[in-house]
């Protein structure tokens, strides 16, 4: 039984089948990539797991709760947190603002009338900011102004807002999309780092197969809304139904 | 069955304004993507064309009249209006009769260079800021617009009648009799509202006009310059506004606030109709017209007391909670 | 001190300080001079500063932080005048029982408009407020007339209950009072040729304006201020962090809502009457002006602008074309009608012109207002004499 289990999820779009009965199965502290060609569908699939769309039908448990039909905020709560494709930060706030903000909805839940406290009261939130900060190499940049930032500073700051409020499950979107090649490489390093001295259950999607390699565990493959194998990376390298899949795509 | 019909009558011609003035804002919002609370104000100017024209016509020199006498004997002076002393008395008084309507002619060129001034003095660089900004910087063209008008024309609403053979009520039916001018109001607007959609159906022009408010980013990958076509749509609008405005003179003594009183009114329109559908601010703006003037009928308001103050801004409330798209509007405009 | 940074609470004492020496700043002309009609040291206007400050202070808490752009402000001021005439009529002419209905009631309609308008978000959200707005003003004039005595406003009478006051001698009108303090009464200082004016009213109305500052202070170095800033910044992440942003949302507008109606309640006090017009939308722009002229967002603008602007309304809407002659009299004489024609076309009534003017300029090219401006003459200046340090590049504006 694993963490996040998704059993016979449906969604269609108008006549387009974009998820046709997917099974999925993520275990505890491991790194589960989905991978497959552009329009698999990996994208819709993680738009259910956050709460943005509600599929036709399946359901989507979530350490033995359901997560349909709630919202994203509340599923976040339940510990599932999400890196986006484009970095999605809080770019008129400081850096450490930025990450102060995921500690206070971790600590106080979907909403507080903390009106009169001061935020520079709160020790303990900030030296935790501080602390992920550092992990992700950047305490030099605490008071700058986000939206400034590169964008592998803005991606690098996302994941911290995301790791702080410890996960019990992160959903990374393609997180080195349009990277260069040093960053990708940080950022697989980043990842690996933060599994070892966190420890953290992660599902990625991603197109970069030197990514995916570098750090799954787990691998599923899918195309046109359909899981097509789920495996370990080894076995996936040389399956002919994924290079069907991908080469399929290629010739067209 | 007059009952009702006399109520449809009656909500036209405020709808028809509307209606112009929501398709105005419809054009900008849909083909610039900018918010203009100044839009009003065009309405506004356009009335205070038909007040200029009327004040033109009837520029007067003074004449001695050798065959009248005032009661000291002296012979009288009289005021003659250009127009009399160049057309002859009877061609220059139709002139002046015929003020309001004979300022469309001006009206448009003259609603299509403040268009045009407007967009590239100030909109254009507006156009990649945020709608709240965009919002109150129209906001403030509005009031400096509405002060220049009241500085030129004072405080007071202007009487400016229609032509006299078109003053009185024409009878419908045997029951009602309907002021002439509000029915050529109807139709004036009908023709205008006509004249933009087929402009835009069936020229080249249009298309790409129709185009870019579809998907601006491709049209603009076509290599075909958007912006240039977008300053000439600023234009039609401000000058849709302004017909608007000359036309309603007869029905409204134009007054120097009454931008600002039509521009709420026609936000509303707008919203309920759909941000961004022209049809759907057509439509939305003779069905609130049709709507408010129900809603002031006795039999309605002694049913719910107050409800003619306050039909339109229901209406609109419901709409945006229950279908924020409003009545025609594609999903997705201006929701985050 | 206060449980603010020692920088908060230096600022904090220069406003308290500034507040409490208005009636002398404000009077630096001698009242026999030229220059007296510059003076805005008078009562009713001093009031007004106070008041109108104070709900521009609550309104940046709503639009300056959170973004949601609300023009629907002005019916919650006129519902806590009504809400505060009604407490002189009923109960008492005590201004405090007033005051607080004032800020329950209108903290109550808040909560509905606010918890109906706050479904949808940018425009939408500012339409559906004007439409609450404007249906308020409506019903104001016609179904609620019994509430509201339509055109004429609410106003005393001598036949009110007044259930706990003694009845009023003389046959004349009581006038508010905290507890036996009258709000008109006033004491003249005559200093040399100045003359200052100490009213009582006014210090009323800036005690209250201080404590709302304060609390726009505390709110603004809050975990809750932060939470409102990060939706205005993004409200895609603000849910993907596990936050709901309808609650925080819904505070901010109530709270601004109460600011605006403990304004209305106090203008009630200073003078017991209350108009359907205070309600109409461009009440509601005015308070957007005031902000954004100020500089939205930050501490001190809001109030800069409320005071910029009613001191424009009540001063230099009485320069007339004589005055301006008085003072270009020393030009040649054709062109002292030329001068004296073009700037009486920004004062006495054209200073809505010379308003809407300044408006449009703040908005396209001074985003953070007067106090923005303010900050770039300062910093012009400090480089002109040449001590900038490399520090003064990097201080942000923290006001």
């Amino acid at each position: 039984m694993g963490i996040l289990e998704v059993k016979g999820v449906n969604k269609r779009f108008g006549g387009l089948q974009a998820l046709g009965d997917v099974n999925l199965s993520v275990q505890e502290n491991t790194c589960h990539a989905i991978i497959g060609p552009n329009g698999a569908g990996k994208s819709t699939l993680l738009n259910v797991l956050v709460g943005k769309l509600i599929p036709d039908s399946g359901s989507v448990m979530f350490d033995g709760n359901s997560v349909l039909g709630r919202k994203p905020h509340e599923i976040n709560q339940m510990g599932i947190s999400r890196v986006f494709q484009t970095p999605e930060i809080f770019g008129d706030l400081t850096v450490i603002e930025n990450v102060m903000i995921p500690c206070f909805a971790k600590r106080d839940g979907a909403f507080r009338m903390h009106a009169y406290e001061t935020v520079a009261a709160e020790k303990d939130i900030r030296e935790k900011a501080e602390a992920i900060l550092e992990d992700v190499n950047m305490l030099d940049k605490l008071n700058m102004h986000a939206a400034s930032m590169s964008r592998g500073d803005k991606r690098r700051l996302e994941m911290a807002m995301c790791l702080v409020q410890e996960p019990r499950l992160l959903l990374l979107d393609e997180p080195t999309a349009g990277m260069a090649r040093a960053d990708t490489e940080a950022t697989i390093q980043l990842l690996k780092d933060i599994r070892v001295k966190r420890g953290l259950t992660m599902a990625i999607i991603e197109h970069d197969m030197n990514v995916v390699f570098s750090l799954a565990e787990r691998i599923t493959v899918l195309a046109q809304g359909t899981p097509l194998v789920e495996d370990t990376p080894d076995n996936i390298k040389g399956h002919p139904k994924v290079r069907e899949a991908y080469l399929g795509e290629a010739q067209v | 069955m007059d009952a009702i019909l006399l109520q449809i009558l009656n909500g036209l011609d405020k709808g028809s304004a509307y209606a112009l003035i929501a398709l105005g804002l419809t054009l900008i919002f849909g083909t610039l993507g900018v918010v203009n609370f100044a839009h009003g104000a065009l309405f506004m100017i356009g009335a205070f064309c038909a007040v200029t024209m009327q004040r033109l016509f009837s520029l007067s020199y003074e004449v001695v009249d050798e065959t009248q006498t005032d009661f000291l004997g002296n012979p009288l002076k009289v005021q003659v209006p250009y127009v009399e002393g160049w057309f002859g008395e009877g061609a220059g008084t139709t002139l002046i009769d015929w003020s309001v309507p004979l300022a469309i002619i001006a009206t448009i060129p003259v609603m299509m260079l403040i268009g045009w001034a407007m967009e590239r003095g100030l909109i254009k660089h507006f156009y990649k800021r945020p709608h709240a900004d965009q919002i109150l910087v129209t906001f403030g063209l509005a009031i400096v617009l509405q002060e220049f008008i009241r500085y030129f024309f004072g405080a007071n609403p202007i009487q400016t009648p229609a032509p006299s053979d078109y003053q009185g009520t024409v009878q419908l039916t045997q029951a009602i009799a309907y002021p002439v001018w509000r029915l050529i109001y109807f139709f004036f607007s009908a023709f205008v509202i006509a004249g933009v959609f087929a402009f835009l159906q069936f020229t080249t022009f249009g298309m790409v006009v129709r185009a870019g408010m579809a998907d601006r980013e491709t049209v603009g990958l076509l290599g075909i310059d958007i912006d240039k076509r977008f300053t000439l749509m600023f234009g039609i609008a401000a000058a849709v506004a302004g017909l608007a405005g000359v036309m309603y003179t007869p029905i409204l003594s134009p007054n120097y606030h009454m931008g600002m009183d039509f521009l709420v009114l026609s936000f509303v329109v707008v919203v309920v109709g759909g941000m961004g559908s022209l049809p759907g601010a057509v439509a939305a703006g003779f069905l609130l017209g049709i709507l408010q003037s129900f809603a002031s009928m006795n039999e309605v308001k002694s049913l719910i007391p107050g409800i003619d103050q306050v039909i339109i801004y229901l209406v609109a409330i419901v709409i945006l909670l229950t279908r924020p798209r409003g009545l025609m509007g594609r999903k997705g405009v201006m929701e985050d | 001190m206060f449980g603010l940074s020692q920088k908060d609470t230096k600022f904090l004492l220069i406003v308290v300080a500034l507040t409490l020496l208005t009636p002398i700043l404000l009077n630096p002309f001698p009242s026999e001079s030229g220059l007296a009609q510059f003076n805005a040291g008078y009562p009713a206007l001093m009031q007004r500063f106070a008041i109108y400050g104070l709900m521009a202070i609550g309104f940046n808490i709503l639009f300056g932080l959170t973004g949601y752009l609300s023009f629907g402000h002005a019916a919650f001021l006129g519902v806590g005048s009504y809400a505060a005439v009604w407490m002189f009529k009923l109960l008492s002419m005590n201004v405090l029982p007033a005051i607080i209905l004032a800020t329950i009631v209108s903290g109550l309609f808040a909560l509905v408009i606010g918890y109906i308008s706050l479904r949808r978000s940018g425009i939408y959200f500012s339409i559906l407020t004007l439409a609450f707005a404007e249906m308020s003003y409506r019903l104001a004039y016609s179904v609620f007339t019994p509430i509201t005595n339509g055109e004429t406003g609410l106003q005393l009478t001598l036949s009110d209950p007044r259930i706990l006051d003694s009845a009023p001698e003389g046959g004349s009108l009581p006038v508010p009072t905290l507890f036996g303090l009258d709000m008109n009464a006033s004491w003249t200082a005559n200093v040399g040729p100045w003359d200052f004016t100490f009213n009582i009213g006014y210090y009323f109305c800036a005690v209250i304006a201080i404590l709302g500052f304060y609390l726009s202070l505390r709110i603004f170095r809050s975990p809750f201020g932060m939470m409102l800033r990060a939706i205005k910044s993004n409200q895609t992440r603000m849910s993907y962090t596990g936050l709901n942003s309808r609650p925080y949302t819904l505070a901010a507008f109530v709270i601004s809502g109460m600011y605006a109606g403990l304004a209305g309640g106090l203008l009630a006090a200073m003078d017991p009457l209350a108009g359907a017009e205070r309600m109409q939308w461009t009440a509601s722009g005015e308070v957007v002006l005031m902000t954004i002229m100020g500089g939205v967002g930050t501490l001190m603008g809001p109030v800069i602008g409320a005071g910029f602007i009613k001191y424009a309304e009540n001063i230099f809407s009485k320069i007339n074309e004589s005055v301006l002659h008085g003072w270009f009299g020393w030009l040649p004489d054709g062109l002292e009608d030329i001068v004296v024609w073009f700037f009486a076309r920004f004062v006495g009534e054209g200073w809505h012109l010379t308003l809407g003017l300044m408006f449009m300029i703040v908005v396209i090219a001074l985003p953070g207002g007067l106090v923005e401006g303010g900050q770039r003459i300062a910093r012009w200046v400090r480089r002109k004499s040449g001590r900038e340090t490399a520090a003064d590049e990097t201080t942000k504006p923290a006001e």
